[in-house]
């Protein structure tokens, strides 16, 4: 199911980004890491419980602004969506 | 996004390739303690333990993460016998934190208490592993050998009060399989977001326990459905993971993801190893980290390299399609049932010795149920000085 897009997304407990120095950056997870770069980085930096799914969505539309703003959508969304099943990810 | 077509293509769960060029260790496994206050019939520990004086210091931990964070390393697992026997394990949490490591306690949950959780989470722990024997007090006691169910389920209630990451442990064999749903209702009373059912691996003291341990077929069988439906039920609530008996398995385990491929073992005296296990294969020689940096070891120890890569297989792994799936399975597991730690994995069914997996299976399967039924005589493991 697609995340509301008035909800707050935020890491879920035990997972967290490594420290800004660290390279690559990467989403810690319980047995598990995923490297992040570009969106997916621009994403999983605002899932901290204060930005709504609609912020993310626009906030990354203004970034990539030569992508199709459709597509910017359903990617995110998507990207929500597979993260929260991987229980990475609530939604407040 | 951008030009690119497939979706944010430059994600992927971290791996490493399969060839013999060294990757970076991703996981430590910090045996901080073979200390405990549970007796395990399946303990990973090896028979013979180290004590408590030839323990590493605070120091030598705190610099070992350091390096292992420099070397690539993103995950550090602290392990034992019981890590919370150690009275600095606060300074080592804080010290694994600082060095940039994802810190997961595995843990009997026995000596905790809510203000040592509290302590704990607030020194940077990010994932608690809390293992259980069994859905029931009984069956929990005698396996760990001492009462230890109860607390347990306190510790559990605990954790609620925390925003941190919960692992439910649940190791299976032929006398707690059959409570699956029990341990279900257990994990979803809980705030554990993973659980796993690991069914017992033979090696150590689970070796010696063997003949009591394994599933019968009917058991295994039952027991995955069981946890197919329970996997579909729960989806994003809990991720299930089960690992099955790999005797009962077509292809052995990529155990340890590979010989020196991604992981590495501290032992409580500074031993560095390939695996749990390593120490029963003969004319290895370990290095140990008072004396050499962890990235020296890991790119130079003899042990480390090995089994390394394809140089070392037999047939039929040598020319196996799936070599670089499983990498020939278990060396400890080789050794101890063909007696050659270089041979293919005797569980795997292309392997010259799978015969003796299955006569074992055989045996076991075919015995009066009154027999297998019975409480055993286990063996349990002792606790060092």
């Amino acid at each position: 199911m697609p995340p509301d897009l008035t909800s707050f997304p935020r890491l879920a407990p035990g997972c967290r980004l490594n420290d800004k120095s660290q390279q690559p950056r990467t989403l810690l997870m319980p047995e598990r890491a995923l490297r992040l770069n570009g969106p997916s980085l621009e994403i999983v930096e605002r899932c901290d419980g204060k930005h709504t799914v609609q912020q993310i969505i626009t906030d990354l539309q203004k970034i990539y602004s030569k992508a199709v703003p459709q597509k910017v959508e359903s990617d995110i969304l998507g990207y929500l969506a597979l993260l929260h099943e991987q229980r990475a990810l609530d939604f407040t | 996004m951008r030009e690119r077509s497939s979706r944010f293509s430059g994600d992927h769960t971290v791996k490493t390739r399969m060839t013999t060029e060294l990757s970076n260790p991703l996981a430590l496994i910090a045996e901080l303690t073979h200390r405990c206050p549970l007796h395990c019939v399946y303990c990973s520990n090896p028979l013979e333990m180290q004590s408590r004086a030839n323990e590493l210091s605070t120091e030598t931990w705190s610099r070992v993460f350091k390096e292992a964070a420099q070397a690539g390393v993103l995950q550090a697992d602290f392990t034992g016998g019981e890590p919370l026997a150690r009275t600095d394990i606060l300074e080592l949490v804080r010290a694994a934190r600082a060095a940039g490591l994802y810190v997961n306690l595995i843990t009997s949950g026995l000596p905790m208490d809510e203000a040592k959780l509290a302590a704990l989470v607030e020194a940077g722990l990010d994932h608690v592993q809390l293992s259980f024997q069994g859905a029931r007090e009984e069956i929990a006691n005698e396996i760990s050998g001492a009462r230890s169910h109860e607390q347990k389920l306190r510790v559990l209630e605990w954790l609620k009060q925390h925003r941190i990451a919960v692992t439910l442990n649940f190791v299976i064999h032929r006398r707690n399989i059959d409570q699956l749903e029990e341990m279900l209702a257990i994990a979803e009373s809980s705030n554990a977001t993973r659980v796993e059912f690991a069914n017992v691996q033979y090696y150590g003291w689970a070796f010696a326990n063997r003949e009591n341990l394994l599933p019968t077929r009917e058991q295994l069988n039952h027991s995955v459905e069981i946890l197919k439906r329970a996997q579909e039920r729960l989806k994003g609530k809990i991720r299930i993971q089960f690992v099955v008996p790999d005797y009962y398995a077509k292809y052995p385990k990529p155990c340890m993801g590979g010989w020196g491929r991604k992981l590495l073992l501290i032992t409580p005296s500074g031993d560095a190893l390939p695996c749990h296990a390593a120490q029963v294969i003969p004319g290895l020689a370990f290095e140990n980290v008072r004396d050499k940096s962890l990235r020296e070891i890991w790119e130079h120890s003899p042990a480390f390299q090995k089994f390394r890569g394809e140089a070392w297989m037999q047939e039929p792994c040598k020319t196996c399609d799936r070599r670089d799936q499983d990498f020939g399975g278990c060396r400890c597991q080789a050794l101890l049932l063909a007696g050659d730690a270089a041979a293919t994995d005797p569980v795997c069914s292309l392997a010259p010795l799978r015969p003796k997996v299955d006569a074992i299976l055989a045996g076991m399967n075919s015995a009066p149920r009154a027999e297998i039924f019975v409480k055993p005589n286990w063996l349990y493991r002792p606790n060092p000085s």
